[in-house]
């Protein structure tokens, strides 16, 4: 199997007070570069932590994870994480924020004034170039995520990735993320690698939706090609048989095949 | 909703032809009671000056008898009026304002607190840092902290036969604890998030210290820090009461010696003034180090 990010045979326990517990099992998948996976599964069912695997900050027990023909050891910037709940540093402004990756991964290669015309592009392409003055403190959830995802896109990286970048958005917020980052994704050509709980975010932002079975020692259920044209709209999705049919795939498996145990 | 209005019924809203428009007289404004600032500012500041009068009042009717141990506000006024009008008299030796005593209690609380900061936030993060330096260390610190500041009087006295090192020592180590304990805490309760973000970024751990732990703790520090600079200043309150020497803490001992309770109000007040503005300074000075982070 090879792919422009390989995920190989992957398998991840913990050890907590003597119990070991297989959380991921021989997991194998290969992305295409500029391709947009999704990966879904009911919570606990590992996914985050197979997308930890694939930043480095998690090592996985075996097997391993290829990106661009080089074998990943350990986090970098050419696989930027969007976090779940935005992880910017309170003390600095959105901003310095981006200026503090921007600095990091450029801070040979490009001058002073190139790194502030980087770090406003970032910005302005997630529509954030208002809020540069201000601390993440003072701006909202939904704006907190877009400097989340200028500071990663910022990096310039191979595979920006998602873990569940939108769950703690409130709905409207979402779409209009949602949408952003569909934006971005046609703009920039990045390999995106997102985790997420929402069949239809999967099914309106993916190329392929990766359905994991529930865990312990979970692995990959069904791979789920979504041939739908690109640029998708709301508007056409509504309309569209097939995004239905995507969606019933989806809800199938997650609700019918590999249903939730009771919490 | 006026899109909703059907048009015929908006039609005949309007006055009938022939029927005669009565002008109600209109409604006056309610001027408002007092404009909004001042109302806030009122409502900080009277209640604490009500407060204060009446506990002023009630104690000049507990203490305006002649034979009364303890003297009350407006006796004080007369007998330590000088004190109170000029704090920065000067008559050589330790007959000067209290002025002089506050600030040179002051220079020896900034020399021993500074050494306590500066030493109480590198021994914090070691032991927020290092797993096995807080096991082997949080348990000294836990004990030590306990000992009250003038505890450490007689063995500092022993160590430095001299007034002055001797106070400056129990500054420093009655208000280093809090100092290394809070900074420990901080260190410690970094959210794991903001390391991730800096493992992405693989900033070197020099970077890692300076751009991400430090000022995610210092909110932490700067709590640790008003503790500390409270504890110093009851320490060097009650060392100089034994050392002697100019300084506020002698000044209310020599003042019991001559049996003059007014001035010791008097030095009182000022003891409490200055501990309440070097709170606020240190709080102030965290609003502004940890850029609004920190609540003050």
């Amino acid at each position: 199997m090879s792919g422009y990010l390989s995920i190989e045979d992957v398998s991840v326990s913990f050890q907590r007070a003597g119990v070991v517990s297989d959380v991921l099992k021989s997991i194998s998948l290969a992305i295409g570069q500029g391709e947009y996976v999704s990966i879904i599964g009911h919570s606990g069912c590992g996914k985050s932590t197979l997308l930890n695997v694939a930043a480095g900050l998690v090592a996985p027990v075996s097997g391993g994870v290829i990106l661009d023909r080089k074998e990943v050891a350990g986090p970098g910037p050419e696989r930027a994480v969007v976090f779940q709940n935005h992880s910017l540093l309170p003390w600095l402004s959105c901003y310095d924020n981006v200026k503090l990756a921007v600095d990091k991964v450029f801070g040979g290669t490009k001058s002073k004034t190139e790194r502030h015309d980087w770090v406003m592009h970032n910005l302005q392409l997630v529509q954030m170039a208002h809020a540069a003055a201000k601390r993440p403190g003072e701006v909202s959830g939904g704006m907190k995520q877009r400097i989340g995802i200028a500071r990663a896109l910022a990096m310039e990286p191979k595979v920006l990735l998602l873990d569940e970048p939108f769950g703690a958005l409130d709905a409207l917020t979402r779409a209009s993320l949602q949408d952003a980052v569909a934006e971005i994704h046609a703009r920039v050509g990045c390999t995106v690698l997102m985790i997420t709980h929402d069949v239809d975010e999967a099914v309106y932002l993916s190329d392929r939706i990766v359905m994991m079975t529930n865990g312990p020692s979970a692995s990959i259920g069904e791979i789920l090609d979504v041939q739908l044209p690109r640029p998708r709209s709301r508007a056409m999705i509504a309309d569209e048989p097939r995004f239905n049919h995507y969606r019933l795939r989806v809800l199938d498996f997650l609700h019918t095949r590999h249903a939730a145990r009771a919490a | 909703m006026l899109a909703a209005v059907k048009p015929d019924l908006a039609v005949e809203a309007g006055p009938k032809p022939g029927a005669a428009v009565v002008q109600l007289p209109r409604a006056r404004r309610r001027p408002r009671r007092h404009p909004a600032f001042a109302g806030k500012v009122a409502a900080s500041v009277l209640p604490p000056v009500i407060v204060l009068l009446l506990v002023l009042a009630v104690w000049q009717a507990l203490c305006s008898d002649p034979a009364s141990l303890f003297p009350g506000p407006l006796s004080i006024w007369e007998q330590s009026r000088e004190l109170i009008v000029d704090p920065f008299f000067n008559r050589g030796g330790v007959d000067k304002g209290l002025f002089w005593h506050v600030s040179s209690s002051l220079s020896r609380v900034a020399l021993g607190f500074g050494l306590a900061a500066l030493a109480g936030v590198l021994l914090g993060v070691l032991v927020g840092a290092s797993v096995w330096a807080h096991r082997a260390l949080d348990p000294v610190f836990q004990v030590l902290r306990t000992v009250p500041p003038l505890a450490w009087l007689p063995i500092s006295l022993a160590l430095f036969r001299e007034a002055h090192p001797s106070a400056l020592f129990v500054i420093f180590i009655t208000s280093m604890w809090p100092i290394v304990i809070n900074t420990a805490v901080g260190i410690r309760n970094l959210p794991q998030d903001y390391l991730n973000v800096g493992r992405v970024l693989r900033l070197s751990h020099a970077e890692m210290f300076f751009k991400i732990m430090l000022p995610a703790a210092t909110p932490y520090i700067f709590t640790g820090l008003r503790i500390g600079i409270g504890m110093s200043w009851l320490a060097i309150v009650a060392s100089e009461m034994l050392l002697g020497g100019v300084g506020i803490g002698f000044f209310i001992w020599d003042q019991y010696n001559a049996s003059r309770i007014s001035d010791i109000v008097v030095a009182l007040i000022w003891v409490g003034l200055v501990g309440y503005a070097l709170d606020r300074f240190v709080a102030l000075l965290g609003r502004f180090a940890s850029r609004g982070t920190a609540a003050s």
